[in-house]
């Protein structure tokens, strides 16, 4: 016992390095693993506060180009609204209200924190709990798809960018349907690759990446970029495509959160499948 | 003492600022990302008590991974890299050195000897971050050559930080 106490004090450097260790990849199992619990609830309270300040400043000098990019999007909506089409038919349709159901709502948010040249980033947004924000809700910005919120504080949310190792998502072609999974390789975040599309599909430069109507996360048709280069290798049954993302993603400032009324109803139901 | 203190208080929360308002904004590629807060625990004296050393290192980790949102991830990195400081400097500092209160710094030992110990740590710290960020083997060696680029800028940053601001202190570094 003695010895023991004394081999202990002589290496207690080791063994406290050993602990702080092992605790550390514990940590690294527990939470780095995609959607496991909420760390940011331990820290946001202090770190995002501190960032959100940092962005308030960041974001006055980008004013004019944000007014820009909000103008053209309100002048895209306003021309979509119902007013500005001219009525051709003279007989009055009735729209039954039954008949449409509300599937998504869209919550605006900002971007507090953001990162583009890690092999994994994440998005903090400046939107949580209590503004109706649970994990697994996917976030577009005004031109194509961000990313899926991970873990939820409540103000803040911290969002799996689609810049990430972890983040996968469907998505399909617009021209034919086939469909894919969209994944990061890591090096340019004006790119990403799409994967798992037979060969079969035929394939054109600047092809339309959309998402596809798989997931629950994300409307169906919400654009993700065009095809910029594809091959096919010998003896390979799938393409390689390289797709150039619409989101760019070092300038992205304010997004929208989705969220699925319908959710919870659809996973219900697939869950009775696998009982 | 109370100064002293006071003093490396200081330069822990100056050296976050500066990495997480300066140099994280560094978006030149995926390949360069240098994390200079390392230089806090490459550059405390060598009289300071291993398990101080090892306790800092945790500290400083888990401020990076709070505002980084990254769980243990710069806790299990910074740990490592304090943790081999130790046996580093064991094996390379003289009996003087110890009794002068030798701060491994380029104004007290030189540039050559700083860059080495610079980059044996940093390259052990990057190793051991970018791994456990991919989480795995795959994409071997592009996280590599990730771990090497990183390296040499995070150094070129130390290097020239040391040579701009600690210079006309000799002595004290």
């Amino acid at each position: 016992m003695r010895n023991l106490i004394f081999f202990i004090y002589k290496y207690y450097v080791f063994f406290m390095f050993f602990i702080l260790e092992v605790a550390a990849f514990m940590l690294i199992y527990r939470f780095n693993n995609y959607q496991r619990a909420s760390f940011v609830n331990y820290t946001t309270g202090v770190t995002s506060s501190f960032y959100t300040v940092v962005s308030n400043t960041h974001d006055y000098f980008n004013l004019r180009r944000v007014n820009d990019s909000l103008q053209i999007e309100n002048a895209r909506l306003r021309s979509e609204l119902l007013t500005s089409y001219y009525k051709n038919n003279f007989t009055p349709t009735q729209v039954n209200d039954t008949l449409y159901k509300q599937q998504y709502e869209y919550i605006p948010a900002q971007v507090v924190s953001n990162s583009v040249t890690k092999r994994n980033n994440y998005i903090t947004l400046n939107r949580g709990r209590l503004h109706g924000i649970e994990p697994e809700m996917g976030v577009i910005s005004e031109n194509g798809i961000v990313g899926i919120v991970m873990n939820v504080s409540d103000h803040y949310c911290t969002v799996l960018s689609l810049l990430n190792n972890n983040c996968k998502i469907s998505a399909k072609l617009q021209k034919n349907g086939a469909f894919g999974s969209l994944v990061w390789d890591g090096d340019d975040s004006k790119f990403a690759a799409l994967r798992d599309v037979n060969k079969h599909v035929p394939l054109l430069t600047n092809d339309l990446i959309i998402t596809s109507n798989f997931s629950t996360i994300f409307p169906e048709g919400i654009p993700i970029g065009k095809i910029y280069a594809h091959s096919l290798d010998a003896g390979d049954n799938f393409h390689t495509i390289k797709v150039e993302l619409f989101t760019d993603f070092s300038s992205v400032s304010t997004v929208y959160v989705i969220r699925n009324l319908l959710k919870q109803e659809q996973q219900d139901l697939q869950a009775t499948i696998k009982q | 003492m109370i100064l002293e203190i006071f003093s490396y208080l200081l330069r822990f929360i100056a050296i976050i600022l500066l990495q997480i308002l300066v140099v994280n904004n560094i978006e030149l590629s995926s390949y360069i990302n240098p994390y200079i807060y390392v230089a806090f625990i490459l550059t405390l004296p060598v009289t300071m008590k291993p398990w101080q050393i090892v306790f800092l290192s945790f500290i400083l980790g888990a401020a990076m991974d709070a505002f980084s949102s990254t769980p243990g991830l710069h806790i299990a990195a910074t740990n490592f890299m304090g943790y081999m400081r130790i046996h580093y400097l064991r094996a390379t500092t003289t009996k003087e050195d110890i009794e002068g209160r030798m701060v491994p710094s380029i104004s007290q030992k030189g540039i050559v000897w700083f860059s080495v110990y610079g980059f044996v740590m940093v390259f052990m710290h990057h190793l051991v971050l970018f791994f456990l960020e991919i989480y795995g083997f795959h994409e071997f060696f592009r996280t590599l050559s990730r771990v090497f680029v990183s390296t040499l800028v995070t150094l070129l940053l130390i290097v020239v930080g040391q040579l701009l601001f600690f210079r006309s202190k000799k002595g004290n570094g």
